[in-house]
């Protein structure tokens, strides 16, 4: 074996010792990304179901009272009928009704010539349930319409691609593994080449033979492979306990997430070599890795719909381009011209910090 | 000297130890800005310039007509025309196009003959929020066009329409939602890293023991532990209050004693977690990871970017322990609701219940550090 090898596998050894003794590495590693699991899993949903809608039929017709029948079949909706609009609307004010359905007492007659009107009053205030709710609205329209017999002219049929069951959760779990994977990855090195600094063991090290390299080597091994535990657990617990499916192949899914976990680790090590303090180190790996892959990675918030400057800026952060694989793979399958595209930016940006890291960190002592 | 000299005393020397450090100081201004700008531009769930591919079998003058609505409309933007059918899976795996409109032949003849023009939309649902907003589109512009057809001809068309109104949000714009909300989560950022931080520096540096040993009891403590987290907490949520209005031009339209009343409370409630965990950490590190894992969880199931309604029901009664949730209510009926304070009883009476239960709790957690 040669020198610079064995001293590696003895920094491997120490450091997988110290994992062992001083247990926070494994709380970052491990139980950190469960208990960020669980919160997002099931915190973090866009599915309205049972939407309360308040009902105000002056109409005393067949016709109106269909409409109104079937909201009640629907999962989307949980109607309730009020005797009149002042009331709904007080139930709207106090948020006890979502939206409001009003249809007045000439309906029928003038549905006869075409000119019947069903009112929909939606709270505005949280536009995205608003816009899905005015979105189940027209669906059901459409369906009362084809029970009335009309001739609608043109007949939509909206196939949906690889979600058929339109669950958020199938595309959100992905994407939350990926946001979960850059903190965990950024936090294992950062904090733990800051707490070699702070404790003065650094210094001891370096007064060694070893190399800056083989002390970034040394530290990347263990906690690469700790990391992995911990999106292995993580793909685990979306795959059983969340029942996200997972089309796609688990060799690809494993070489992608590797390439993440080193990327991620990358950016720590970059993080540390200019904050040798635990304390700021932690600081900045929240704000500079983990807010952008959760703002700015179109894990929830869609890309395409960004200012533009703000759509060029995502193309810097590593998240981006994992949570586009992690999302392609779980639910459309190996798309590998989508799948390579990614992973090539993401292995460059990989290369580009640990080069600054490379760069940066010289045997030194300030 | 009166307990009042010896609290103002502690209120003034907490500022200082604050304020001085300079990189504490750029803490404190620097990224709540930032992060407003950037959750303030990027957290939209509005869909713009979708991108969206053609596949016309017809090519008449109906379907043509049909797809030039498409064109006018600011959601969506064509990047292809498609001469086959299996360019379709190509274009939507590699997400090169959210959704492909395909028009089947004989379309114009169907749809002036027999009625019942089938149209195909084929959505990746990926992203299934962004697919259900698509395709609600998508659902407008061929019901509009359908009531066009019908009226140029004389036709009957169909017996009723839909017609939607939004209260307090016209367009519903998804900034109106989010930015009013960020007044919670940077004032909740600030104070509980103020707070969360005070009494661990203190510890680490030994000061605490210190203070433990003036004529000081606990309370006297929690008054000056407290003010100075306040009177940040306030400050940085009125800026924000500020920007949100005039920069962002969302608008206020209730009292602005009601928000001021919510911040306050929310405020106290705040800095009541935060000293509860600054009295248990015996180092900042601790501190601030302690304020990390009260954030998370109250940030996600606060529902300020997605509706606790979602939520699983064991979850729902969980956030009930959520200050940040009774804020976001104040923020969201004062600023787009109009809502003045009699509607917010409710909302002031939980923060209020959360802040005394929590400072009540630090106050006796600095007692029993004492031994």
């Amino acid at each position: 074996m040669s020198p610079a090898l064995r001293r590696i596998c003895a920094l491997v050894r120490k450091e997988f010792l110290q994992v062992i003794r001083d247990p926070s590495s494994i709380a970052i590693a491990i139980v950190q990304p469960l208990f960020l699991l669980f919160i997002f899993g099931y915190g973090i949903s866009l599915d309205a179901t049972h939407v309360p809608v308040a009902c105000v039929v002056d109409a005393t017709g067949l016709n109106a009272r269909e409409f109104i029948g079937g909201l009640y079949q629907s999962q989307y909706f949980s109607p309730r009928i009020y005797g009149s609009m002042a009331e709904a609307e007080q139930a709207m004010i106090k948020g006890d009704a979502m939206a409001t359905i009003w249809i007045r007492s000439d309906f029928e007659r003038q549905a006869m010539t075409g000119n019947g009107k069903i009112e929909v009053i939606v709270n505005g205030v949280d536009a995205n349930t608003a816009r899905l709710v005015q979105g189940y609205l027209i669906g059901h329209w459409g369906q009362w319409l084809l029970k009335q017999g009309a001739a609608m002219g043109l007949e939509l049929k909206p196939r949906i691609w690889f979600n058929a069951e339109v669950r958020s959760r199938n595309y959100l779990l992905p994407g939350i593994i990926a946001v979960i994977m850059t903190l965990t990855g950024t936090l294992l090195t950062a904090m733990v080449v800051a707490r070699e600094w702070e404790r003065g063991t650094m210094e001891a090290l370096l007064s060694t033979p070893v190399t800056i390299s083989e002390v970034i080597v040394g530290k990347v091994i263990p906690y690469f492979l700790l990391g992995m535990a911990g999106m292995g657990l993580s793909v685990l617990t979306a795959r059983w306990l969340f029942q996200v499916p997972l089309v796609g192949s688990h060799w690809l899914l494993l070489a992608v997430s590797c390439l993440y976990m080193l990327a991620a680790l990358a950016m720590g090590l970059f993080i540390s070599s200019f904050s040798k303090n635990q304390f700021i180190a932690g600081q900045l790996a929240i704000i500079t890795t983990y807010l952008p892959a959760f703002m700015l990675s179109g894990f929830i918030f869609d890309i395409h719909s960004m200012p533009t400057v703000i759509q060029w800026l995502t193309h810097i952060i590593p998240a981006r381009y994992f949570v586009t694989i992690l999302q392609t793979l779980f639910l459309a399958g190996d798309v590998h011209g989508l799948v390579i595209k990614n992973a090539v930016y993401m292995a460059g940006l990989a290369a580009f910090f640990l080069l600054l890291v490379a760069r940066n960190s010289r045997k030194r002592l300030d | 000297m009166t307990m009042w000299t010896r609290v103002i005393a502690l209120i003034i020397k907490e500022f200082l130890a604050i304020l001085r450090d300079r990189k504490a100081r750029i803490t404190l201004i620097g990224p709540p800005i930032v992060q407003l700008i950037i959750f303030g531009y990027a957290a939209t769930f509005d869909l713009k310039e979708v991108p969206y591919a053609v596949y016309d079998e017809d090519s008449s003058l109906a379907s043509r007509e049909f797809l030039a609505r498409f064109e006018g409309a600011n959601a969506f933007r064509k990047v292809a025309v498609l001469q086959k059918e299996d360019e379709i899976r190509q274009l939507i795996d590699t997400q090169q196009v959210l959704l492909v409109l395909h028009i089947p032949p004989r379309f114009q003849s169907r749809l002036t003959r027999e009625g019942n023009a089938p149209v195909q939309v084929i959505i990746d649902g990926r992203n299934s929020n962004t697919a259900m907003l698509a395709l609600n589109y998508v659902n407008e512009i061929a019901a509009s066009f359908t009531l066009n057809m019908a009226r140029q001809k004389g036709l009957r068309g169909p017996a009723a329409q839909l017609v939607v109104r939004a209260w307090y949000n016209p367009n519903l714009e998804s900034q109106w939602f989010i930015v009013p909300g960020i007044v919670g989560l940077l004032t909740m950022v600030v104070t509980l890293m103020v707070t969360a931080l005070s009494i661990a520096r203190e510890r680490e540096a030994g000061t605490f023991d210190q203070l433990l040993v003036t004529p000081m009891n606990p309370f006297e403590l929690l008054v000056g532990k407290t003010v100075p987290g306040l009177v940040i907490g306030l400050f940085e949520g009125s800026i924000i209050v500020l920007l949100t209005v005039f920069w962002f031009g969302v608008p206020l339209r209730g009292s602005v004693p009601a928000l001021y009343i919510g911040l306050l409370f929310f405020s106290l409630s705040i800095i009541g977690v935060g000293l509860m965990i600054s009295s248990i950490a015996a180092t900042q590190q601790q501190g601030l990871l302690g304020a990390f894992l009260f954030m998370v969880p109250a940030v996600t199931l606060s529902g300020f970017a997605t509706p606790i309604a979602n939520m699983p029901e064991i979850v729902q009664k969980f956030t009930l322990f959520n200050p940040f949730r009774y804020f976001l209510v104040v923020v969201r009926k004062v600023f787009l609701e109009g809502a003045g304070m009699e509607l917010l009883l409710t909302e002031y009476l939980c923060m209020a219940a959360i802040g005394v239960v929590t400072l009540f709790t630090a106050a006796l957690m600095f007692r029993r550090r004492m031994y």
